[in-house]
């Protein structure tokens, strides 16, 4: 059945039933902060105990896919208020496009984290019992910039001058990462899920002035989802970051 | 010995009455309140009794006085009750000058208690009567508690750090200690007995026991010296790090121009993370101890650094702030 | 005073939530709210039941100071899995999930909650939690107590800690998901004319429970997941070996856990808050002030953890802060309790059973209470934090307190429930029952406390034996005390009176509808033009008309 609008038997006006869903989705997202937030503290506990080790790890970093990411993010974000647009004007054309190009922007910060976190992989920076910081500037892959090894192994050899424990506590430097940006990327593949969906009935034309909820909604969610980045690339790789 | 059943354990130290007559102002306290609120409920409740089927109450909506009132009267005791129980902890927690220090080891599941002059006792504790002991407790490996009923005093023993906990014996006997912080299997067998001696039988217990046991500060020159630490931290002060001479106890002049008090936990510290503090003057270059030194042997090394204070402390090049030395 | 004295006979009415559908089927995928209640129902019961079995183990192995029943290593998972099966599977859960499901909808005039799918959703959340728990418990069990600590729990323990804490984490989703539906509800789905302060106080209570659930329930959900994470991959976050910090996973866990105590037991005052007023059969007294003081707790709640960490080593001044504010979360409590005391004050009081189990609330969420300000007490705490106080102090809070609430709400509320009268003689003879075993159970353990007997220990002294032996006296009759309604309220479901709409008679929406209630909730959506507990403007009750107005007292002046 066709269910445009529909409103659920125990509402009484279409007005009570967008009220509640947005109520809901503000309170939801309301969860999400303290739950990133827990792990925020850890991050910031930490990083003040161990300042030299997280400095070291935040380099390690790169720099480049973070930022392009960054950039992929926000023109997302972009797509995204231009789908909420589309359908609160009723472009039935448009919303699909937008939402779709959302999608794919979506998808491409995915496949760019899935690079960065193979090359964290390939760089023994992945915690456990192979975990070595000094991995990189030991084995020197072929195409490295060996100046810039240079200046890694310098920065390296003057971490460990003042902490001798660097490479565990730069472990925890890593796991913290790959704990909160994999929590973020949990909730970027929860939204292309919804954005999937959302396209799929925006072909069906559910979507228009007079009823446009999910769309509303999963715009709030999306953009959530990239204000946490905006805090964790500003956190895990631009704090402290060395010059050059 | 006391009857049957107690209501509180012996008072042994210097806490014991403060922290009872807290229990039996709060005690009296909760008492009133109870009995007035019970006794008005149980009045009403019979006074009141429904006496026909359909009967209703009296339409009584509140009143702005009473409210006020039952606020502010609570407000007031518990305001007196938190002052009165932050006093006697801002007691607790600052420990008085010139203690009887002891170093307090835990781990699964014994303690370890090291006097001053370094004889070890395991499951024992001995201290003089009426004497400001002052216990510094470290951990190997989970959190434990120690815990004194009788001195009615308890500190949780954190891993990775020092807790400090203090009282004064006031009466000579025997007893109970316990882990108050659960520690795993044998939590419960965790414990032993405090033994309160006449300060001439704790020497006498003092010198017949020791020089079995190995002097902690042999130990820890042995292990100075072991460590390569003498080869920087010269007496002469003339080293490539500052002269532990003196250093227990006097201000320390840090790389920022603040300056820190050399105590048990400052010397831990730099032992184990020497770039946390750096001593105005000098590079560092010191490795890190992290994970490398068991507490034992952190404490033999501050006993050894202690030792230290009595040495001359060089014009030049101690770590000792010169303005603030004499203090 | 038999609430059926006044009524006539009733009949069941033909069409109802219970019979609307047949079938397993109809049961496990449904979203009526009421019938979600129910499934909850049959669940914390269940999760009742193994903590309590713990418990009993727990208080035969403690009559001798040696214990003879258990090894250290099983005693110290009995107390661990008593502690977590009771506090998140059935304590949390209860009066929220049970009563609150059932009712906010009723209580506010809606047909059910915001997001019927949702509420469904919770409880198979809720159920997944649990298994991930029970799993743990029957391979290997848990030892590292309900509070986790590391790092004995995420390095030192031998048991099987990861899949409790994937349990508790998952069961969090449980809990932040009825309490955002419990929000929007309370604020979008209010029937005409219910407006914030028409509503039950039951409602107030919930609505305060819900916020913590949201804002506190995410925080130890990231911070249990660490610790499994910790455990399963040798991370360090909290392990001080590793360079983490174990403190900081106490301040993670009592962020949450302390709320949570108010998750337990401001729902229990909410329906305490129902019962009085319903059995002395007048308006609430100061009704702003109870609504009022339920949000403050709430608030203030989420500012006294680190009162669990006087002894740690904390700043000193960081303890005065923390026990100047524990000290004013006292006075919002303080306020229920006097205003619930002068609701009574020339009241029409009957002696029916919830009334008994409200009043046994108030005795010994008092002594509870007040024995928080012993703990709250900074010099003392010296002395009796991780005693048998705590121990003795915390269950009068949650047995006593929470656990009557709720056992007192169900007997409220049964009859609107199945549509059934319990036996009401048995039902007062139980909650006299209870009440003394609780007692006789509890209270001793505060003077062991103040001895000395440090909590968690599978042995002790021989000194402290006697006030153990009592301890566990109590606790068989307290075990008397809660088959009893087990017993009488399943048999009520089939042999019981039928109960009619309203037997007690009391003002609430919920009464106003058939009992049990349709799946719809009401034939008509209901209009209130009332205030609450007004027995005095409400003919449709059948009462005697009231007392004349020169009667009334002087000081009404709400």
């Amino acid at each position: 059945m066709h269910r445009t609008g529909e409103l659920y038997g125990h509402f009484q006006t279409m007005e009570q039933q967008k009220d509640s869903a947005t109520l809901g989705m503000w309170i939801f997202l309301s969860t999400e902060i303290l739950f990133f937030g827990g792990l925020f503290l850890t991050y910031t506990v930490n990083r003040h105990y161990y300042f030299p080790a997280f400095g070291v790890g935040g380099n390690m970093l790169d720099l480049t896919l973070g930022t392009a990411n960054t950039v992929v993010l926000i023109a997302s974000s972009f797509t995204m208020a231009m789908s909420v647009w589309s359908a609160q004007t009723s472009r039935k054309k448009l919303l699909p496009l937008f939402l779709g190009l959302t999608l794919i922007l979506g998808c491409v910060f995915l496949g760019i984290k899935y690079v960065e976190y193979n090359q964290k992989f390939d760089h023994h920076l992945v915690p456990g019992h192979s975990f070595d910081i000094t991995y990189r500037v030991s084995h020197p892959a072929p195409g490295d910039d060996l100046k810039e090894l240079a200046a890694e192994k310098k920065e390296l050899d003057e971490g460990f001058a003042v902490d001798p424990d660097l490479n565990s506590h730069s472990q925890l430097y890593f796991s913290l990462y790959f704990g909160m940006t994999g929590l973020h990327a949990l909730h970027m593949i929860v939204g292309a899920g919804l954005l999937i969906w959302l396209i799929q009935q925006s072909f069906k034309g559910r979507f228009a002035a007079e009823y446009n909820t999910p769309v509303e909604l999963v715009g709030l969610y999306w953009h959530f989802v990239d204000i946490v980045w905006i805090y964790l690339f500003a956190l895990l790789y631009l704090i402290n970051r060395h010059p050059g | 010995m006391q009857s049957q059943l107690p209501l509180y354990p012996e008072q042994a130290s210097n806490f014991a009455s403060s922290v009872d007559s807290l229990m039996v102002f709060l005690s009296l306290v909760s008492l009133f309140f109870t009995v007035a609120i019970t006794s008005a409920i149980i009045y009403f409740f019979f006074k009141y009794r429904r006496k026909q089927v359909n009967e209703v109450g009296v339409p009584i909506h509140g009143n702005m006085r009473l409210e006020v009132t039952w606020i502010v009267i609570p407000f007031i005791l518990a305001m007196t009750m938190f002052g009165w129980g932050a006093v006697v902890y801002v007691e607790y927690r600052h420990p008085p000058q010139d203690t009887l220090d002891i170093y307090i080891v835990a781990k699964q599941w014994m303690w370890k208690a090291q006097q001053p002059t370094g004889f070890r006792e395991i499951n024992e504790l001995h201290v003089p009567v009426g004497r400001d002991v002052k216990l510094i407790l470290a951990s190997e490996d989970v959190i434990h508690d120690f815990f004194v009923p009788a001195f009615r005093v308890k500190m949780d023993v954190v891993p990775g750090r020092y807790n400090t906990m203090w009282f004064r014996p006031t009466k000579v006997g025997r007893y109970h200690f316990f882990c108050a912080q659960y520690c795993g299997t044998n939590h419960a067998r965790m414990g032993g007995w405090v033994t309160v001696m006449e300060p001439s039988d704790y020497a006498a217990w003092l010198s017949g026991s020791s020089g079995a046991e190995a002097d902690p500060i042999v130990l820890g020159e042995k292990l100075f010296v072991e460590k390569a630490c003498s080869t920087c931290h010269l007496g002469s002060g003339l080293g490539r790090a500052p002269s532990l001479n003196g250093l227990y106890g006097a201000k320390v002049l840090l790389a920022g121009g603040s300056t820190v008090t050399a105590d048990d936990a400052y010397i831990r510290e730099s032992i184990l993370q020497p770039s946390a503090k750096i001593v105005a003057g000098y590079q560092p270059l010191m490795p890190a101890f992290q994970g490398q030194l068991t507490e034992e042997q952190i404490l033999a090394l501050t006993a050894y650094i202690k030792s230290l204070q009595s040495q001359p402390v060089p014009a030049k090049g101690a770590g000792v702030a010169p303005a603030t030395e004499k203090k | 005073m038999s609430p059926t004295s006044t009524a006539p006979v009733h009949a069941m009415p033909r069409e109802h939530y219970l019979n609307a559908s047949y079938g397993i089927r109809s049961w496990l995928l449904t979203t009526d709210h009421k019938r979600i209640a129910l499934l909850y129902l049959a669940s914390v019961t269940f999760f009742f039941f193994v903590g309590g079995i713990f418990a009993t183990m727990i208080r035969i192995h403690l009559l001798t100071p040696n214990g003879y029943l258990v090894s250290p290593e099983n005693y110290n998972k009995l107390f661990t899995m008593h502690g977590v099966a009771m506090i998140f599977f059935f304590l949390i859960p209860s009066i929220p999930a049970v009563l609150g499901n059932f009712l906010v909808p009723m209580m506010i005039g809606a047909k059910d909650v915001a997001f019927p799918r949702i509420n469904l959703l919770s409880w198979y959340i809720y159920i997944t939690g649990g298994c991930f728990v029970l799993y743990s418990f029957s391979t290997g069990g848990l030892d590292t107590g309900w509070t986790f600590y590391t790092p004995l729990s995420s390095v030192y323990s031998n048991s099987a800690v990861t899949p409790a804490v994937i349990g508790i984490f998952i069961n969090g989703f449980s809990s932040i998901l009825t309490g955002l539906n419990f929000v929007v509800t309370i604020h979008t789905m209010r029937a005409p004319g219910m407006t914030w302060f028409r509503l039950p106080l039951f409602i107030w209570a919930q609505y305060a429970t819900s916020i913590i659930f949201i804002l506190g329930t995410p925080v130890i959900a990231i911070t249990l997941l660490l610790v499994g994470l910790e455990r399963m991959f040798h991370l360090g976050f909290f392990n001080p070996a590793l360079g983490g910090d174990p403190i900081l996973f106490q301040h993670l866990f009592w962020f949450y856990s302390h709320p949570a105590v108010y998750i337990m037991i401001l729902p229990a005052m909410g329906v305490v808050s129902e019962i009085i007023p319903t059995f002395a059969r007048k308006p609430i007294f100061g009704y702003s002030f109870i609504a009022g003081s339920s949000i403050a707790i709430a608030v203030i709640g989420f500012l006294v953890w680190a009162h669990h960490m006087f002894l740690t080593g904390q700043s000193t001044y960081s303890a005065l802060a923390f026990s100047l504010l524990s000290y004013l979360v006292a006075i919002p409590s303080a306020i229920k309790v006097f205003n619930w005391a002068s609701t009574l004050y020339k009241g029409s009081i009957s002696y029916d059973t919830p009334m008994l189990y409200a009043l046994g609330f108030i005795g010994l969420f008092l002594i509870g209470g007040l024995t928080g300000l012993f703990l709250a007490c900074l010099g003392l705490d010296i002395h009796i934090h991780d005693t048998y106080f705590v121990i003795a102090h915390f269950h009068y809070i949650m047995v006593g307190g929470a656990v009557m609430g709720y056992v007192g709400g169900l007997h409220f509320w049964w009859p609107k429930i199945t549509g059934k009268l319990y036996p009401e003689f048995l039902a007062r003879m139980a909650a006299v029952v209870l009440f003394v075993g609780f007692n006789l159970t509890f209270f001793p353990q505060f003077i062991l406390g103040y001895l000395g007997m440090p909590r968690r220990y599978h042995n002790y002294p021989p000194e402290f034996q006697v006030l153990n032996v009592m301890s566990t006296a109590g606790a068989s009759i307290l075990a008397l005390g809660y088959l009893l309604p087990m017993i009488y309220l399943t048999w009520s479901m089939r042999y019981g009176k039928v109960a009619g709409p309203n037997p007690w008679p009391a003002t609430g929406l919920e009464w106003r509808t058939d009992s049990p209630p349709p799946a719809d909730n009401f034939h008509v959506t209901p209009e209130v033009d009332w205030e609450p507990y007004d027995y005095n403007n409400r003919p449709d009750l059948g009462l005697a008309a009231p007392l004349a107005p020169s009667h009334a007292p002087a000081h009404g002046d709400d």
